[in-house]
């Protein structure tokens, strides 16, 4: 449960950190991108093909499609995302609040690794909340696409006649 | 092709504007304007036509037929979901499942139909004062719905994943039943959530909604319902904005409807917040409070056979066993204060791989075993005990409502209680590894092992993944202004001229699912409100 005094302590800092992140204000969705293209093949490990090249575009097929689910999630919650990015893309932020100290294109796989457990274990809501935003969107978007329906054993819907 | 029944009413004249189509400002009048077109809209909007009152229906979502119900996920949730299926309580612990389209959350159930438990209207007598709404006064609405709706015990074998919780259940001595369902003709596909492809659910969409524009009935979609205005007790006009046509960004026009009587159908949640947006009377700060959600928890299950959870029926058995050892009335036998219904999900890639913890290699063998998981959920009966208050709803700085629901020591018990039962059952059907969703579960493979890890895991928000497709309250029923919004015919305390017929209106959770819950009171106070708005005097069941 969480007390009212650790509900204080996530919306002060969580409040600080958005600030900061919100004042420095990266240039659009480039910062977006970068995140993402580091944390998508996390995520996403073990069921993105070991072809590197195939890799690739399914990592790129699914950051646009990233893109797209959030465009269709409610303006209240598209400006929560926006901020989320914010924090994750803003230099001082992200090391404060994610624990990465080289800049996403650099980042290695065991740092994004233990960035993601890091939140999914924290004692921050707000940064628990982070995490399982990613989760949903990297995992909803790539689950959605009929391309992995196969290393599943999902048949696709069936025909109709 | 598969016939779109909809699509062809259309073609024969019915009045459908698309709101994203308006270029100017725009005035509609109307006996009655209904807001939402779901469940209580839908039954609202096919009594008070056949009553000869001129009736409007608008609809936030859009309209989409059965052609359009693709059965892809990627489709289905961002045009027929609240908040694309991501609508989520403000701490984000709770993700909500409601509709957002035309026939509301019945386009995209799954089409479980229970009556009100007889143990929930007798607690709305007693503890609520609604004294009126006794299990005999309810029967015949709900036998007319039923009727309506062609609701009847599901006759086909279940599909697997249903019958490992029978199976399962049944071993340890747990008695499951049939659940009954509104289907007519029905394929056993699979994919109620996505919109029914052949026109069998019977949902609002096929059924009251086709009948009220058979009868000369207005439906505009893509019309998001901003506030009423009031002139002291009286409600005077809805002011409406215009969608475009991605349903989320307000186009600019603007649409008013006048009418002699307001019906508010959105649904708990969104229709509390169209009142806290019109700054609607609220002398007694009731406005909602007591949101209920039916907090379920999930237990997932690896079998050694096929589970192909993602056909068949989604819904066909349930166990009502832990809702009955949990007595309201402080007689708590061996249950704890909260009791819970057990049911299963369907099971999709999207749904699935969102909800299930882990990311990663770990998620992805997960993954790899999708065909062969079995899962159980664990509905919590939420409203009945003191310590079980609900949540409540507001709205954003920008209008738009959220929920505020706390997961308190109380709920925690029984969620507990929840997945040693379903990680027992599942054990007994023959699992050979059992998880709760859990992001702090390693999983256990025998029951021995699990019943002694899942007494110490810790349970906690954003740990355990708690999720909800069943909202109600928010604009509670009540015997007198002070502990309610509406009375027991769905009048607003304070609006002469204003209804509430939805499941916001329900002072607890109903411990089922609630659409067939929500059709029998609507019915019963729309007729009522036609009756009265048209002079005739009493309420006939039709």
């Amino acid at each position: 449960m969480t007390t009212r005094r650790e509900f204080l302590k996530t919306g002060l800092a969580g409040g600080l950190l958005l600030n900061i992140a919100a004042c420095a204000r990266p240039g659009e969705n480039d910062g977006r991108t970068q995140v993402l293209s580091a944390l998508i093949p996390v995520m996403l490990a073990g069921a993105l093909s070991p072809r590197p090249e195939d890799a690739e575009r399914q990592i790129n097929r699914t950051l646009s499609g990233v893109e797209t689910a959030i465009k269709g999630l409610s303006l209240a919650t598209q400006k929560e995302i926006g901020e989320l990015f914010d924090l994750l893309t803003f230099p001082l932020t992200r090391m404060l609040a994610a624990g990465l100290w080289s800049p996403w294109n650099d980042a290695t796989p065991a740092s994004l690794n233990a960035f993601l457990d890091s939140w999914r274990h924290s004692r921050f809501d707000l940064l628990k909340s982070g995490y399982a935003a990613l989760h949903d969107l990297i995992l909803g978007t790539w689950y959605a696409q009929p391309e992995s329906w196969a290393a599943i054993g999902y048949p696709g819907p069936p025909l109709l006649k | 092709m598969m016939r779109d029944i909809f699509r062809e009413g259309l073609a024969t004249g019915w009045k459908h504007i698309d709101a994203s189509d308006l270029t100017a400002d725009t005035r509609y009048e109307a006996d009655v304007a209904i807001i939402g077109s779901g469940a209580g809209g839908g039954v609202t909007a096919e009594i008070l036509a056949q009553a000869g009152l001129k009736v409007i229906i608008i609809e936030e979502g859009p309209l989409r037929t059965s052609n359009d119900f693709r059965m892809r996920e990627a489709e289905a949730y961002p045009t027929l979901y609240q908040e694309s299926a991501a609508r989520k309580t403000a701490d984000k612990a709770i993700n909500i499942l409601q509709g957002r389209c035309v026939g509301g959350s019945t386009t995209v159930n799954w089409t479980s139909s229970f009556r009100t438990p007889a143990e929930t209207l007798n607690w709305w007598q007693t503890a609520h004062g609604l004294k009126s709404l006794s299990v005999e006064a309810m029967a015949p609405w709900f036998a007319q719905m039923e009727r309506r709706l062609n609701v009847n015990p599901w006759h086909l074998p279940p599909n697997e994943n249903n019958a490992v919780l029978a199976r399962g259940a049944e071993k340890l001595g747990i008695p499951v039943a049939v659940i009954p369902r509104n289907v007519k003709e029905c394929w056993n596909l699979g994919y109620c959530g996505m919109g029914c492809p052949t026109n069998a659910k019977q949902s609002m969409l096929l059924t009251t909604i086709p009948s009220a524009l058979n009868l000369g009935a207005m439906l505009i979609s893509r019309l998001r319902a901003e506030r009423l205005e009031f002139s002291g007790p009286q409600a005077t006009q809805l002011t409406a904005s215009a969608l475009k046509i991605d349903g989320l960004h307000p186009s600019g026009v603007r649409v008013t409807v006048h009418a002699r009587h307001f019906v508010l159908a959105g649904g708990a949640i969104n229709s509390p917040a169209l009142l806290l947006r019109s700054k609607a009377p609220d002398p007694h700060g009731v406005l909602g409070k007591r949101t209920f959600l039916h907090p379920t928890v999930i237990s997932s299950g690896l079998f050694d056979h096929d589970i192909a959870g993602y056909a068949g029926a989604p819904q066909s058995i349930y166990s009502d066993h832990f809702l009955h050892n949990a007595a309201p009335q402080g007689d708590f036998l061996r249950g704890g204060p909260l009791g819970f219904k057990l049911e299963v999900p369907p099971l999709h890639p999207v749904l699935f791989s969102t909800t299930l913890h882990g990311f990663g290699e770990g998620h992805a063998r997960l993954m790899q075993n999708f065909a062969r998981s079995q899962t159980i959920l664990a509905l919590v009966r939420d409203g009945f005990h003191p310590q079980s208050k609900g949540g409540q709803a507001s709205l954003r700085r920008d209008g738009s409502p959220v929920l505020d629901y706390p997961l308190n020591d109380t709920y925690w018990e029984a969620a507990r209680r929840a997945l040693l039962a379903m990680a027992e059952i599942q054990f007994a059907a023959g699992a050979s590894w059992v998880t709760p969703v859990h992001e702090d579960s390693p999983g256990y493979t025998s029951w021995a092992e699990a019943k002694k890890s899942l007494a110490e895991l810790p349970l906690a928000p954003l740990r355990c993944r708690v999720v909800s497709a069943h909202v109600m309250g928010g604009c509670a029923m009540a015997a007198s202004p002070e502990s309610g919004v509406v009375s027991d015919d769905g009048r607003h305390f304070q609006i002469a001229n204003l209804s509430i017929h939805d499941g916001s209106v329900f002072p607890t959770s109903i411990g089922a699912n609630p659409q067939l819950s929500i059709y029998g009171l609507i019915a019963r106070n729309a007729s009522m409100l036609a009756a009265a708005l048209t002079g005739e005097g009493k309420a006939a069941i039709l």
